[in-house]
């Protein structure tokens, strides 16, 4: 019992340190990344390649002055960054890492929990964060900070419904499993579900990009137009968590793609490396390797997901809703549609 | 009239079925950025590299000592009053003996301050000097904190005798010439009286 306690313990935490190690150097990498496309150089100044620059940024957000504004909700005011960060760690969970490790003589998964229902865990937990956003930005009261919150929580509703049928599809494709470990290793012999859904994942994508409000979909702190949007009343370190639950978000969301749509920890070949090199299962060279090609592809989304940014202007409010229900929405059913009717001819289907 | 060929002509027309879609609108607008990552940075990193200046260029001002190392200025305030931004203002005083070695003549600056912050560094100043005694340079500026911190005193002005700075490629010999034209009474030479002979040369 105390070494399970342990083990999930160290797993916890490393889960949890990683997230906050990627979110910050994210934040270093979005920075260099526009800078590269906008043929600047962007920070070098702090350690070598401006590898510090994040810890200065934090340090630098700790120190400003903490504003919470005399009109606002004192107790919602602090919920909403909170629950945001919260939400956005808790994703993390059911995120299968590597392969299962024999360490001592014992085989140990490196993932918090492989709960049977992991995909609807993480679209429970991502429904939960956007209220954090509604709150903080409610909780302001101020008029930018509210038509931010609501526009996020607007954007985040519509499309997570495109999302949702998008996954669907996917998971009839996968057997009907809900785990994601599960989706992860049906992908080890054969090919990637991107090869089976490439629709879905144009759509899941998408949404993703929306459900993390990332550009060009940024319109809940649209700084045009809402000052800044849900965020406008915050300083110091409550906005530090804002931003900082972003970039998790965008690294949760990236891990997430990977393994419903490349992967994961797999990749093509994988067992032909391991055959040469020797490695038997269970052994730590194949969690390795196997979190490296996972870490690959989740960077390699990452650094999409800022090349779009930096490429595409804002969306208007009503192209926005028009792509996320009149495109989107029926694609992802045409989608489904498809889906359902092809596994069910190939009799994989039973009602 | 068009006057260069990158201009496009906007129309308001409905979107093609293709451009609905826009996935390959949003591919070629990435690749334009994406061929961005291998252009030439435009950046200059500043305190390790400079760009190229000008010899000529006009920056922060000096006051010049002669070769025995005493001041030139003589506080006339021919400067001052070239000066378009009234940047310059001066006290003069008398030299008093043994000071032969400090002051080149008889009257001198007491104090002499150029506010950095009104100076449009036009260079007139230098113009107007009869003395050979003010020559703007090729230093920048210091960044301050405080506006007070731009008045630049005899402290910031005067060069160390024993750190000259070169003025040369100000001080040419056409310089000289064209101070020394027959009826060109510095500071009046921008009047319109004098304007058609200073131009002459």
């Amino acid at each position: 019992m105390l070494t399970f306690i342990i083990y999930k313990a160290i797993i916890c935490v490393a889960v949890f340190a990683l997230s906050l190690a990627v979110a910050a150097y994210s934040t270093l990498w979005e920075r260099k990344l526009s800078a590269l496309l906008q043929d600047r150089v962007g920070p070098d100044r702090a350690g070598p390649f401006g590898l510090l620059q994040p810890l200065a940024d934090g340090g630098k957000m700790f120190f400003k002055e903490e504003i919470i504004p005399n009109v606002s909700n004192k107790f919602l005011f602090i919920l909403g960054p909170s629950l945001f960060m919260l939400t956005a760690l808790m994703t993390g969970s059911v995120i299968p890492w590597c392969k299962d490790v024999y360490v001592a003589g014992k085989l140990y998964s490196v993932q918090i929990t492989d709960i049977n229902i992991g995909v609807l865990f993480l679209f429970g937990v991502v429904s939960i964060g956007v209220y954090g956003i509604m709150i903080g930005g409610w909780a302001s009261n101020n008029k930018y900070a509210l038509l931010g919150a609501i526009r996020a929580s607007s954007q985040m509703i519509s499309y997570e419904i495109a999302m949702g049928i998008a996954v669907i599809a996917l998971i009839i494709t996968s057997g009907g499993t809900l785990s994601l470990r599960e989706i992860v290793e049906q992908q080890d012999a054969g090919v990637a579900n991107v090869v089976w859904q490439p629709l879905g994942f144009i759509i899941f994508f998408v949404c993703a990009l929306a459900e993390t409000n990332r550009a060009p979909f940024d319109l809940p702190e649209c700084e045009a137009e809402l000052v800044g949007g849900y965020h406008t009343e915050y300083s110091s370190m409550k906005l530090g968590l804002f931003l900082f639950a972003e970039y998790i978000n965008m690294f949760i969301s990236s891990a997430v793609m990977a393994a419903f749509y490349f992967g994961g920890y797999n990749f093509p070949f994988a067992q032909e490396l391991y055959d040469a090199m020797g490695l038997a299962d269970g052994s730590k060279w194949i969690a390795i390797i196997g979190f490296g090609a996972y870490f690959t592809k989740i960077a390699i989304f990452i650094s999409v997901f800022m090349w779009i940014r930096w490429t595409l202007p804002r969306f208007r409010y009503d192209q926005l809703m028009n792509l996320g229900w009149r495109y989107l929405l029926p694609l992802s059913l045409l989608n489904l549609g498809i889906t359902v009717a092809v596994e069910f001819f190939r009799g994989h289907l039973h009602f | 009239m068009k006057l260069t060929n990158r201009s496009k002509v906007v129309s308001n027309k409905e979107q093609t079925g293709m451009e609905k879609l826009y996935l390959p609108g949003i591919l070629k607008g990435m690749l334009i950025t994406g061929s961005h990552l291998f252009k030439r940075r435009a950046t200059v990193k500043y305190p390790e590299e400079t760009r190229p200046m000008a010899g000529v260029y006009r920056g922060w001002h000096v006051l010049k000592r002669d070769e025995n190392g005493a001041e030139r200025c003589t506080a006339c305030g021919l400067c001052a009053v070239a000066c378009p931004a009234e940047a310059i203002t001066m006290e003069s005083a008398e030299r008093k003996k043994g000071e032969e070695n400090l002051y080149r003549e008889e009257k001198y600056a007491k104090t002499y301050e150029i506010n950095m912050l009104r100076c449009i560094f036009c260079g007139l100043c230098e113009e107007a000097c009869p003395k050979e005694a003010i020559f703007l340079t090729d230093r920048l500026v210091d960044t301050e904190y405080e506006r007070e911190d731009f008045v630049y005193g005899k402290s910031k002005l005067v060069e160390k005798v024993d750190k000259r700075i070169d003025v040369t490629k100000r001080q040419t010999l056409e310089v000289a010439a064209f101070k020394k034209l027959p009826g060109l009474k510095h500071n009046e030479v921008w009047s319109g009286k004098n304007l058609n002979k200073g131009n002459k040369h």
